[in-house]
């Protein structure tokens, strides 16, 4: 893994970007980030002024509730957001420097699956049933490499085995209905990296997977990124798989960002209460049982109809007068790279979860 | 997959049994007296010397197990009897009517394909533009229109109207009769031939194709909101390609079992269109049997007419299977 | 004798999609009645059709006071074939009868025949399907071997057959065109029933020890009812087209009775040098009407569920 400590972002100062950390170079740098879909109910604003960077070799997580934006963030970079009922605006989304937003749709087609692959959330509807697995996994290869048939074929084979199928040679004939639900996401992954990309977003890969089958799923996705020296992007509304996997973490609700920082400082020193809220209401293993288990209270706005000013304000313990009128901007707190929307952030400053969660109990 | 297709031949043959017998049962021995229906009809009263010479010649008097036994032993031997009205044989008939059927089914069929999947496929892909809304339009006047009406709307425009006004002998199509018999490869028209051939078979295709039309939109639209599709675009393939490779395939499924169901549709179609155009094929030869109550003409003809339908459903059916390895196994998605 | 197809009806592709990941979802699934109504007031063809069906059952129902002749009536002098004029709008036909009239009084007999018979493929389909889903068992194996055996015969050539023996008329067209319509009708409603009954909720009504009867009526008919109704309203454009092209072969209403396919047939080839309004008039009056059905079906279809659209 390559080691250049970057100190301070190349790129001149961008308001809500968080410059520096330790890591590898910047790969993909998303700037002000807007996506909007215009609907005869009025305009949804999926994606709100949203600004990150994911570098090599990191795990970048995305976390969040359904509705949040994390989905349709993922999906922007990859200009998989049909545009006309979509509108995308930005500073930019810069792959490598280029700026996806502008660049031609020949080029987004070289990009995609190339450069930055990404895998589904459920592997029997995202892979085509008529199709053989090999056949598909192959189909990676051929779009993007001068490639025989039969070479393409070999890399499919060799591409399944990585990733953990046993039999692959057999398995790369076999049809995706034959495969179970965790071998239907290896082979997801498996498709996803046979061309070496340097990113792979991977959009609720263990969703739709039993508990058991998540965990070798999110090892596959490490050894993987190791193998091939690539950054991943994962997006998830579990924090259970952010904690192992995560490097840095960026926590979305409603469309914005309100909390990002590396991994250590957005789970131990949160600033955000949203993200004190949803770790607050993971259960943990020392439970006795007799703690109550603490959901954050309310439900996830609409996005037609979302709250004024901070948006999390209805549902929030710590809200006060102002926070239903004034939008809170993103803004460092504590360190150079951790950022948190809120009024209040300072404040949250000797707040842990591990104390809410037992004054609760009292 | 052969286990698959010797039990589906296996499971063809009672269906074919039953269905034999039940016409049987309904000629010979529903209308309680068959004679009457041969020798006039039953809204007319026959002279009972006509009914009775009907009856021993055709051996109407024999008791009803010893007619079916009779009928089946011919069938089995493929002996379908004469014509009530001019001796001729069945199979005659049959021989001589049936290759001119078939040819314009083959046309119609092809028609049905190319441009009913086409059609559907390209209004799928501009869906909501003005094209899209102008052909579900044409599909459904095309598929609502009787195949009578049509046939003889086309016979006026092209043939009636030109002839009348004087267009050019090279405009007009021929409207009746079958032109001279020249086929090449069986189906293929020579000379003048197709001048007779192309009306008959867009009026044949015409109910068919519409209703493929329809078909294949719908389920292209439905295949197009499908998470494989988006899953092909993020690999970075052509809109065309995404199309072609993985869209088609998984469309063309329930159009496939349509087309084969809607063979019924043609058949009755192709009755209504040899009378019309005077096509003198297996459709015009029912058409007219009916008008004269000749049942074992109609009883044969019919005979021939399940029978092939049966098996092209069958082949229909197991064509389904290559386009959807998921019911291959004659199961379901494993998990 | 589907018109439209009822095959679009049929349970979605595995794989329908996520679609836009991320978006609520604003719309419901589940329409309300109110809602139905309103999308299918929208659509311009459905209306359109729903007007034309309107007006031909206000001319049935008014033909004795719409139409200047009885359908039997000759006119005195007789005129054979002459086009239409002041006094025949329509023109007459080869006996001398005013086509206009003839047409109007056809209205009659093709409404008739379409809603009895549709009526009648309604009571068998529902009851042999919802009896064959429900139970399950042998009588659904039962019921599918017929409906099989029956569905191996294409289904002009079993309605010309049960036709040709039962006779020509009216009331036997109507029994013919019941006898063979409802097949495809019981294999919807069976398997709308099968999925129904896997549901939870029917598992609660067993539980609580409602009659079987009761289940099947109260609880999993309304659901069951929607494919139904679309393909009734269908089903009538589709009899009237196969009462058309029966009578048309002859197998139908015989003369004087005004059907529209016996018309066409009677003015045949021949009269389209000289008398093609004795065909047209007719003719057009068949084509209008079964595609008004189909313009309302596919109304009621897309009103009812506008995902699949």
């Amino acid at each position: 893994m390559s080691n250049d400590s970057v100190t301070s972002s190349d790129q001149g100062a961008v308001p809500s970007a968080p410059p520096t950390r330790r890591g590898g170079e910047v790969l993909l740098s998303v700037r002000n980030l807007h996506t909007t879909f215009k609907t005869d109910a009025g305009p949804v604003r999926a994606v709100k002024n949203v600004s990150f960077e994911v570098r090599r070799g990191e795990v970048f997580a995305i976390v969040g509730e359904s509705g949040s934006g994390k989905s349709v963030t993922a999906m922007t970079i990859l200009g998989l957001v049909p545009s006309p009922p979509a509108i995308i605006e930005g500073e930019g989304i810069f792959w490598k420097g280029e700026d996806l937003l502008r660049v031609s749709p020949a080029r987004m087609r070289s990009v995609r699956g190339n450069e930055i692959s990404i895998i589904f959330q459920d592997p029997l509807t995202a892979l085509n049933p008529v199709h053989t697995v090999g056949r598909q996994v192959a189909e990676m290869a051929r779009i993007h490499e001068k490639i025989s048939k039969k070479a393409a074929h070999k890399r499919a084979i060799e591409m399944l085995g990585l990733v953990g199928i046993p039999q692959p040679n057999k398995r790369a004939d076999m049809h995706p209905h034959e495969f179970s639900g965790g071998m239907r996401q290896r082979a997801m992954i498996a498709m996803a990296i046979t061309c070496n990309p340097d990113l792979l977003i991977a959009d609720e890969p263990t969703t739709a997977l039993d508990v058991t089958v998540q965990a070798q799923v999110l090892d596959v996705l490490l050894e993987i990124k190791d193998e091939i020296d690539s950054a991943i992007m994962l997006i998830t509304h579990d924090l259970g798989v952010v904690a192992g996997l995560a490097d840095h973490v960026m926590v979305m609700y409603a469309g914005r960002q309100v909390e990002t920082g590396n991994a250590d400082e957005v789970f131990y020193r949160s600033r955000h209460p949203y993200t004190l809220g949803l770790l607050a209401s993971l259960p943990r293993l020392d439970d006795t049982g007799v703690e109550k288990l603490l959901p954050i209270r309310g439900a996830p706005p609409s996005l037609i109809n979302i709250p004024s000013g901070c948006a999390f304000h209805p549902r929030c313990d710590f809200a006060r007068d102002n926070c239903s009128v004034d939008v809170p901007d993103l803004r460092p707190v504590d360190s150079e790279h951790h950022y948190a929307a809120c009024h209040y952030a300072e404040e949250l400053e000797n707040v842990d979860f591990r104390a809410i969660r037992e004054g609760a109990g009292t | 997959m052969p286990s698959y297709i010797v039990r589906r031949l296996f499971l063809l043959i009672p269906v074919i049994f039953f269905a034999l017998s039940f016409l049987f049962f309904l000629f010979f021995v529903l209308p309680g007296d068959p004679a009457t229906l041969i020798a006039g009809g039953a809204d007319r009263r026959p002279d009972p010397g006509v009914v009775e010479r009907a009856a021993e010649r055709y051996g109407l008097n024999d008791p009803v197990i010893v007619q079916f036994g009779s009928f089946w032993k011919r069938v089995l031997v493929w002996d379908l009897g004469q014509s009530f009205i001019n001796d001729r044989s069945v199979n005659d008939i049959l021989g001589e009517k049936a290759p001119r059927s078939v040819r314009l089914a083959i046309w119609a069929t092809m028609l049905e394909i190319i441009v009913g999947i086409t059609v559907g496929l390209v209004s799928a892909i501009r869906r909501y533009s003005l094209s899209d809304k102008l052909t579900t339009l044409g599909t459904a006047a095309a598929a609502a229109i009787p195949a009578f009406v049509l046939g003889f709307i086309l016979q006026y425009g092209f043939a009636v109207y030109p002839n009348k006004h004087d267009w050019p002998q090279w405009t007009q199509l021929k409207t009746s009769r079958l032109g001279p018999d020249s086929w090449f490869f069986f189906f293929i028209p020579t000379g003048d031939q197709w001048r007779y051939l192309i009306l008959p078979v867009i009026t044949l295709a015409c109910v068919s194709t519409a209703l493929a039309a329809r078909m294949m939109r719908g389920s292209m639209l439905e295949v197009i909101r499908a998470d494989y599709m988006r899953t092909a675009r993020a690999k970075g393939l052509s809109e065309r390609s995404i199309v072609m490779r993985h869209g088609l395939r998984n469309a063309l499924i329930p159009v496939v079992t349509l087309i084969g169901i809607d063979f019924g549709t043609v058949i009755g179609s192709a009755v209504l269109t040899e009378t019309v155009f005077s096509w003198p094929g297996i459709g015009s030869q029912i058409a007219d049997s009916v008008g004269s109550r000749d049942l074992p003409v109609i009883l044969g003809l019919v005979l021939v007419v399940v029978i092939a339908y049966s098996l092209i459903n069958l082949v229909v059916d197991l064509s389904y299977a290559w386009f959807d390895p998921r019911i291959r196994l004659g199961q379901g998605a494993s998990s | 004798m589907s018109v439209t197809d009822p095959h679009s009806t049929a349970t979605p592709m595995p794989g329908m999609a996520s679609g836009d990941s991320g978006i609520a979802d604003v719309a419901e699934s589940r329409p309300l009645r109110k809602d139905v109504v309103k999308r299918f007031v929208r659509n311009p063809l459905a209306m359109l059709g729903l007007g034309f069906i309107v007006l031909l059952v206000v001319v049935a129902i008014f033909a004795d006071v719409i139409a200047p002749y009885g359908f039997k009536e000759s006119t005195e002098p007789r005129v054979s074939r002459a086009g239409p004029g002041t006094d025949h709008w329509f023109g007459t036909d080869t006996v001398g009868y005013d086509v206009f009239s003839r047409v109007v009084y056809g209205a009659r007999v093709s409404l008739k025949i379409g809603i009895v018979a549709t009526s009648l493929i309604l009571v068998l389909g529902v009851l042999f399907g919802a009896a064959a889903g429900f139970f399950g068992g042998w009588i659904d194996s039962f019921l599918m071997r017929i409906t099989d055996i029956f569905l191996a015969i294409p289904y002009i050539i079993l309605a010309i057959s049960i036709a040709t023996v039962f006779g020509r008329s009216e009331n036997a067209i109507i029994i013919v065109l019941g006898l063979t319509g409802w097949l495809p009708l019981a294999r919807i409603v069976r398997s709308s029933f099968l999925g129904l009954k896997q549901l939870e909720y029917v598992e609660a009504a067993t539980s609580l020890g409602f009659s079987r009867k009761r289940i099947m009526f109260g609880h999993m008919l309304p659901n069951a009812l929607q494919p139904v109704i679309v393909y009734g309203t269908v089903s009538i454009g589709s009899v009237i087209l196969s009462e058309a092209a029966l009578s048309f072969l002859g197998v139908g209403p015989q003369n004087p009775t005004p059907a529209w396919g016996l018309m066409v047939a009677e003015a045949g080839a021949g009269s389209l040098a000289s008398a093609s309004h004795m065909l047209f008039f007719p003719a057009f009056a068949i084509f209008l009407t079964v595609l008004s059905f189909v313009f309302v079906g596919d109304g009621l279809r897309d009103a009812l569920d506008p995902k699949l659209k």
